[in-house]
């Protein structure tokens, strides 16, 4: 599940648990200030020591493993640096560095896995830990009724990998940054805003996986993630309003932030692909709330909604992404965020209508630019691509080598994946995304052929049930569309749907030129709970007669 | 060894302070030992040991502050960590609104602690799950559960004096138990800071009851019912209400934001059998007796019968108030009667008992609404009985409006949040007029 809010003013990071906090120990005591210490411009003595080095440390656990009785191991060795910027109106709040270093092991022993981890990073301390992740394993082996089956995957030997970034974000000078996010506040308050948050994440994983098949890998992962949300308040009317960034986490470096006119799109308003101005997106989210303010109440009822991918992406992750993830098929994550609908005999049957015959989804670890493109997953599996649903039917679903099996195969998709050093590597959501139309069509074509239809733009409230059948979303932004036209904005509208009967109502997808990556840092899933950033390509959609309610409420 | 003693902290925090050049500095410390058995399909999926321990230094000249952390310890690491939250500082711009640090604080012993809790081993926690997967073997239902046990400490230390420490453990078990065919789901959760305390034999019963009693659910009409929420299903509705916070309201923008301006203090907000407050010392659910902010934590009351007592004011906006700073709480305890969910149960003409809920998420932050779904056993009940189970509900509902229409509360138990992984003491409660917006398949 998504647990990142999305918005600046609610910038919650998941893992709570692994970085410390040195604001306000309270329950809730304003989660905006408990921000965790995140991360600084990144001098060259915090990259990880040379590869050699630590072929040599994985080493050391990878044998201890095997003398202890292990059958196969897979050692992660870890050093994550994080920079986070917050500010609000003409100040900043925080500004922060955090670094984690460490090793994570996990071994297979009688069977059964076994995980320990430490910060400890010598040799001896990684032969203990090496030695505890086995006794666990035999541990629990007693409770184990059939082994573990782990689909065979070839050693790659000493490879790497790293984000194709053309400008590292951690060697931006921190002053350009601050005056970036300031500027885009300032925008904000000349144009009529009462408050305005903004805020820069900056993620690098470095990563180091060896296994015991024969494979080495250094991983140089990169992540930003620029967002803001802007309020303003209409006093008489008592009404607040908020719009948050149309922008998107992406694996990109800073160049994310250098505008391009190649990368906008002129649609009802100017929309960003592989480029994003955000000074130019505030001052029209500011302008637009001026608009939400005097929107009038949605009118429940049955309409054909056109979604932008700042909105679908989140409908594509809760619907399609999580309900096609084989280990919630098999009951894995019945005690957290729950099943899915997708049972396997539905896949089984080779008919399974999940959508229209135009709705198509790729899983892939591959699209440059994305949150899940890497060069390899944590258990030593190349990066690939694969369809899920073809021409409306399930084909597949997305594992990793111990549950490849249950499907008949031969490898896994390589979905294997653990959010730090001291987390457990388990299935994690690869990209999953909807396919352009072949037909040439925009947007703005698209909102001339709806008669009584609403237009949503940028992701807003969302909720799901655990076996991902009944769905309700909102967005930033609804635009009321009669007869062909965009006539004004309303407010307090969500869309309700069941997932099945939503994909099938999807009858026109936009083309090529309108595809867009938005996507999460956070998506939450597993126990203890971990963290992981997916990204979502789609074209702006439209889907037929869907339920909209009202959700205004009142408390005085 | 991640747990450092009150006297290993303090010396390590003294030797970090001493690298520091800047006009103020924080350190701090936290970690954890903690581990953890994940099972499902009624074997275990996973397991593990982690130990973590991290450093982190907030420093300013001036009102420009920068912050860095760290977890590596040797000299060098120590002072590197000093430096460049010092750089940080020095390019970071002045904030106006900060606050010059607090001095010494004399503050209670927290006892939050149990050496019980601290000294389980791998041997001990297979045991707890193996009982638990025997009680859903023999009720022929798939267990799916996750226990996990945690002692961590944090500790601070500024450069005017000011030092506190605090050391806790914490276990939690959750469960959830399903037929083979998929239609009947039951779930249970506890939470204790002390293990010997944690029962997981008669906490799957529970949930094997519940996932029993739920096959064949019928659907019935959404609409505005009288619902049971038990103390599970209640915490999850009311953990995004808790912030209490003076700021927002102040500037607008929360559901304690008094119309024209100003904040809700002293309004009468909620049925007057509502009374919610914190208080370190409870033996039932203790928390830290420090703030991260250098200040104590006592007991106060945030809702009085009713009425909004206290808001939690950070130091500066006490200042731009003129009032006394008031730290947020440091846990959340609900008042509540002596009536159990079978009482409750047994007065109920008509209604529905819903067992927890899920995926909640805020419609409206100025009137909290929420949606999100039932889940894991939802029941109608009809002249005082349980009749037959029915299919999930989505709400969309605020727990401010639902705190107006309270019929009946029972009495308080420990329940968790597994999504923010926090523990309350609320009680189940009866709420007329609750409003459920459409049904769900999801079993």
């Amino acid at each position: 599940m998504v647990q990142d809010y999305g918005s600046a003013l609610n910038f919650i990071p998941l893992n709570r648990r692994k970085f410390i906090y040195l604001t306000g120990m309270g329950v809730g005591a304003g989660l905006i200030g408990s921000v965790p210490v995140l991360g600084s411009s990144i001098p060259e003595e915090l990259l990880s020591p040379p590869a050699a080095l630590k072929k040599e440390l994985a080493d050391v656990a990878l044998n201890t493993a095997k003398s202890r009785g292990a059958t196969y191991a897979d050692v992660r060795i870890g050093r994550y640096l994080n920079q986070f910027i917050s500010t609000r109106e003409n100040r900043v709040q925080g500004v922060s560095n955090n670094e984690s270093y460490g090793i994570g092991i996990r071994v297979l022993a009688n069977g059964a896995w076994g995980f320990a981890a430490s910060s400890k990073v010598e040799k001896d301390a990684i032969a203990k830990t090496a030695e505890k992740a086995v006794q666990i394993a035999k541990v629990n082996a007693r409770l184990q009724s059939a082994p573990v089956i782990l689909a065979p995957q070839k050693g790659v030997g000493e490879v790497s990998w790293k984000t194709p970034i053309q400008k590292n974000a951690f060697e931006v000078p921190l002053k350009d940054k601050i005056d970036l996010l300031l500027s885009v506040n300032g925008i904000a308050l000349q144009n009529g805003a009462n408050f305005v948050n903004s805020a820069l994440s900056q993620i690098n994983e470095q990563k180091y996986i060896a296994t015991t098949d024969g494979s080495y890998i250094e991983q140089d992962v990169h992540r930003l993630w620029p967002t803001f949300t802007v309020t303003k308040l209409d006093r008489a009317t008592r009404r607040v309003e908020t719009r948050n960034a149309l922008s998107a986490p992406v694996g990109m470096g800073f160049e994310y932030l250098t505008p391009d006119s190649k990368e906008e799109i002129n649609g009802l308003f100017t929309l960003y692909k592989k480029r994003y101005n955000m000074q130019e997106d505030i001052k029209t989210a500011t302008l637009q709330l001026t608009d939400k303010l005097k929107a009038k109440p949605v009118e429940p009822g049955k309409y054909d909604i056109i979604l932008d991918p700042t909105v679908l992406f989140l409908t594509i992750h809760e619907s399609v992404g999580h309900t096609t993830e084989l280990d919630r098929v098999l009951g894995y994550e019945a005690n957290f965020a729950g099943t899915s609908f997708l049972t396997l005999d539905k896949w089984r049957s080779g008919k399974f209508k999940f959508g229209s015959n135009i709705v198509n989804f790729v899983a892939d670890k591959i699209q440059p630019g994305s949150l899940g493109a890497i060069g390899y997953d944590d258990e030593g599996v190349p990066a690939k691509s694969w369809n899920i649903i073809k021409d409306g039917i399930l084909v597949n679903y997305q594992t990793i080598r111990d549950q490849a099996h249950m499907l008949n195969l031969k490898e896994s998709q390589g979905c294997c994946y653990a959010d730090h050093w001291s987390s457990v590597p388990f299935q994690r959501m690869p990209n999953v995304s909807l396919q352009p139309g072949k037909v040439p069509l925009s947007a703005l074509d698209m909102i001339k052929n709806v008669e009584k239809g609403l237009y949503f733009l940028g992701r807003n409230s969302y909720s799901i049930d655990q076996q991902r059948y009944n769905f309700q979303f909102s967005g930033q932004l609804c635009y009321e569309i009669r007869n062909g036209k965009i006539a004004g904005m309303v407010r307090d509208a969500s869309f309700q749907a069941t997932t099945e009967e939503f994909w099938n109502s999807c009858t026109a997808v936009c083309d090529q030129n309108d595809y867009r990556l938005c996507g999460t840092f956070s998506d939450g899933k597993g126990q203890p709970s971990q963290s992981s950033a997916v990204s979502h390509g789609c074209s702006t959609t439209l889907f037929k007669g869907v339920n909209v309610i009202s959700t205004a409420s009142k408390i005085d | 060894m991640a747990i450092l003693s009150k006297e290993e902290a303090q010396a390590l925090l003294k030797k970090v302070l001493a690298f520091s050049k800047a006009d103020e500095c924080t350190v701090s410390l936290s970690g954890s030992e903690s581990g953890n058995i994940r099972y499902a399909r009624n074997a275990i999926s996973t397991s593990g040991d982690i130990s973590t321990l991290s450093l982190g230094v907030s420093a300013s000249f001036g009102k420009k502050t920068g912050s860095a952390s760290i977890n590596e310890f040797d000299d060098a690491s120590l002072e590197k960590v000093v430096r460049r939250a010092e750089e940080l500082a020095q390019l970071a711009p002045e904030n106006p609104e900060y606050m010059p640090l607090l001095g010494p604080l004399e503050y209670k012993e927290p006892i939050g602690f149990v050496p019980a809790t601290a000294a389980i081993t791998p041997d001990q926690r297979a045991d707890a799950v193996g009982k638990s997967i025997q009680v859903a073997k023999d009720a022929k239902l798939q267990a799916a559960g996750y226990l996990e046990d945690t002692t961590g400490f944090n500790a601070i230390m500024n450069s005017k004096g000011f030092f506190g420490y605090n050391r806790d453990t914490d276990v939690v078990f959750t469960i959830t138990t399903r037929n083979e065919e998929g239609t009947g789901s039951g779930y249970a959760a506890r939470g204790f800071n002390d293990i010997t305390k944690l029962d997981t034999l008669s906490t799957t019963k529970i949930a094997a009851s519940k996932a029993n009693g739920s096959i064949g659910a019928r659907s019935i009409e959404p609409g505005k019912y009288t619902v049971i929420l038990e103390p599970v299903a209640a915490t999850y509705m009311l953990s995004s209400m808790f912030g209490f916070d003076a700021r927002s309201a102040d500037e607008g923008r929360s559901f304690l934001s008094k119309p024209g301006g100003g904040n809700r203090l002293g309004e009468k907000l909620m049925d007057e059998k509502v009374t919610i407050y914190s208080d370190p010392f409870n033996p039932e659910l203790p928390a830290s007796t420090w703030n991260g902010d250098g200040s104590e934590n006592k007991r106060i009351n945030w809702i009085e019968k009713g009425v909004v007592k206290n808001l939690s004011y950070s130091r500066y906006w006490a200042k731009q108030k003129g009032v006394q700073p008031v730290p947020g709480p440091s846990n959340i305890i609900m008042e509540g009667g002596t009536m159990s969910v079978e009482d409750m149960i047994k007065s109920t003409e008509r209604g529905i008992l819903v067992s927890r809920l899920w995926y909640i998420r805020m419609v409206d932050p100025q009137t909290l609404l929420l949606t999100g779904l039932t889940r894991d056993g939802t029941f109608y009940i009809e002249n005082g009985k349980i009749k037959y189970p029915v299919m999930n509900f989505r709400f969309n509902e605020s727990p401010v409006i639902m705190l107006n229409n309270v019929e009946a509360l029972g009495k308080p138990e420990r329940s968790v949040n597994v999504e923010s992984y926090r523990s309350y003491l609320i009680p189940p409660m009866k709420i007329r007029d609750f409003t459920f917006t459409s049904t769900s398949e999801a079993v």
